[in-house]
């Protein structure tokens, strides 16, 4: 048996480069596809979290001229994850795909410059529903075997909180959505899960399907080193065509309309007259 | 036709959200069944078979389904659908864990968090934190959906007689397992079903200081619900956060202390009938949306508060 030492340059947390040694005794090793452990993360372009978004004013869609784009933040920790099982040398390889407009190439680059290793961008000019993010993700899953799919749990343009779930059930691989917390053991994975309730265990067989939830980690800042490796790294491009994908769309988008509006409050003096307000004007508390 | 609730329960009793996801059924109009997928869960199945108006309560009763693994719900849900036009499910983690699985299943695109129904396949839906009502027309021959609790009203509880049967094989994936639950007790009302809710964010600095607000809240009866902020630092539980990606709330009375109003909370939030905010920032956005705001130090003016109920 070939002595399956590997040892490699990674970018180190401060400068950029952990000396990553990934042996044969690593705990998924010997019993789980030979010594790797490859992890695809999907991303999505959306607008930036910090921006509200209104609909046009002909109500045809959400107008997001001019407005500042960038890596869906769920996705942006599920990056983040990957990125760190790959530093504790149990991923051995961590793929980014984005599903989308040219554009998303810049932020397949956000995810390199995080740490992924490479990247592949499904080109479409229209707006994928989640079924056909979801098939386009399979035959992705097809090509490359990963062992782990990390997503974000939803992207906070449509607010589906669908695409993980979905391709779970295309692959037929298990699911652990909402996941504030990962572990890796061999062939399988125990997942925290954030519910209604408060946080369920699950344990999952991989390959498995895992969405984030917003306290699975906190995403790092990439640094300008990085952000330069990045550019080399490689973005394979293709099509949900080229991918033997129907991408016909199940739903169609009437109207986009802006939400009622409350009608503006009134600020009180003090405490004194807050409490008459809720008695005897409001009447919400007796 | 004919719509299929999937409700939500403890396998002893049904959860109050799946009420309100009947209620979206009937606006859609037909026979309405429920689906009941537990473990031993013949005391859910009784009491869902009082519920008013249903017509058939089916059950699926077998160890694989105890946790609702999405692995094994899914097929199950995919399996019973051919005999309906519709599968609706609260949008509660459950709901929405399992409901897109369904979805790919049966090849359909699934649609999240309907608030309102226009016809049978014409539904509205908030999309970019409730900046934006969406209305949305599936042309799928099966309508797959979460439903948005708050925006409908919930169904009496009793006066029902539905005939209860068994239905639907043994799905059991075989590849994931619940190990485990951590659940805070307490006396309060659950966030989802009270009536009043006081919240805390950033602003109450740790959480020791929420004694400040379970203090206020007992006295009105109320939940106590926090804003991502405060959750992130740590203060409380996930459970307790409102928000796009927490809980949506809409009580009677929602006051909101110390909580700035990001978009993100303001959309798990918005449509409680009364808003309240107590804040020291007299330009934090919450000013915005709430009826009656009190710009004053929270420390200061919660134990006024708990002092004048």
């Amino acid at each position: 048996m070939i002595f399956p030492l590997k040892i490699g340059i990674m970018a180190p947390p401060k400068l950029g480069a952990v000396l990553y040694l990934h042996p044969v005794y690593s705990s998924h090793s010997t019993t789980y596809q030979g010594w790797f452990m490859k992890i695809l993360v999907a991303v999505k372009r959306v607008a930036d979290y910090n921006v509200k978004v209104r609909a046009k004013s002909d109500n045809t869609g959400p107008d997001l001229a001019n407005v500042k784009m960038a890596i869906n933040p769920f996705c942006e920790i599920a990056v983040e994850e990957a990125v760190r099982l790959k530093e504790k040398g149990i991923a051995t390889e961590v793929i980014v795909v984005s599903i989308g407009a040219q554009a998303a190439q810049e932020q397949v680059r956000t995810a390199l410059a995080l740490g992924a290793d490479r990247g592949i961008l499904v080109k479409t000019e229209t707006d994928l529903e989640s079924l056909a993010v979801a098939k386009c993700l399979k035959a992705i899953c097809d090509n490359e075997s990963p062992d782990i799919v990390l997503l974000g749990k939803q992207a906070i343009d449509g607010d589906n909180n669908h695409t993980g779930q979905m391709l779970g059930a295309l692959t037929g691989w298990a699911q652990a959505t909402f996941a504030s917390e990962l572990n890796i053991d061999g062939d399988s994975a125990t997942v925290v899960r954030e519910v209604d309730a408060g946080l369920q265990t699950i344990k999952i067989k991989l390959p498995a399907i895992v969405t984030a939830d917003l306290r699975l980690n906190e995403p790092r800042y990439a640094s300008l080193p990085n952000i330069m490796k990045a550019k080399k790294k490689t973005i394979d491009n293709t099509t949900p065509e080229e991918l033997g994908v129907d991408v016909a769309p199940r739903t169609t988008l009437l109207k986009a309309e802006p939400p009622a509006e409350r009608k503006a409050g009134i600020k009180v003096e003090d405490v004194a007259q807050l409490v008459d307000k809720l008695k005897n004007e409001a009447k919400v508390i007796s | 036709m004919s719509i299929l609730v999937i409700a939500e329960h403890d396998n002893n009793e049904i959860k109050g959200a799946t009420l309100n996801t009947i209620a979206a059924a009937q606006v859609i109009g037909g026979d309405v069944d429920i689906l009941i997928a537990g473990a031993n869960c013949g005391a859910a199945a009784e009491a869902a078979a009082k519920i008013a108006g249903i017509n058939k309560v089916v059950v699926a009763d077998n160890a694989a389904y105890e946790f609702m693994l999405a692995e094994n719900v899914a097929p199950l849900v995919a399996e019973l659908a051919a005999n309906y036009s519709h599968i609706l499910v609260p949008a509660t983690t459950n709901g929405k864990n399992v409901i897109p699985r369904v979805g790919a299943l049966l090849d359909v695109q699934p649609i999240s968090d309907i608030s309102a129904v226009i016809s049978e396949d014409t539904f509205q839906r908030p999309i970019y934190a409730g900046n934006i009502v969406a209305t949305v027309q599936s042309s799928d021959r099966i309508k797959v959906m979460t439903v948005r609790t708050t925006a409908f009203d919930p169904v009496a509880a009793e006066g029902g007689n539905a005939t209860i049967e068994a239905a639907g094989g043994v799905h059991d994936a075989g590849v994931s397992e619940f190990k485990g639950e951590e659940v805070a007790k307490s006396d309060r009302p659950e966030l989802t079903a009270a009536d009043v809710i006081v919240s805390g964010g950033r602003g109450m600095q740790n959480g020791e200081n929420f004694e400040l607000l379970y203090k206020v809240a007992d006295k009105l009866g109320a939940a106590v619900g926090a804003s991502r902020a405060a959750v992130d630092a740590g203060f409380v539980p996930n459970e307790m956060q409102v928000g796009q990606t927490g809980k949506i709330v809409a009580p009677d009375l929602y006051i909101a202390v110390g909580i700035s109003g990001a978009i993100q909370h303001l959309a798990g939030m918005k449509d409680s009938k009364v808003i309240v905010c107590i804040n020291k920032d007299e330009d934090a956005p919450i000013f915005q949306v709430a009826d009656y705001g009190l710009v004053a130090d929270l420390f200061k003016a919660l134990p006024e508060l708990d002092e004048a109920l």
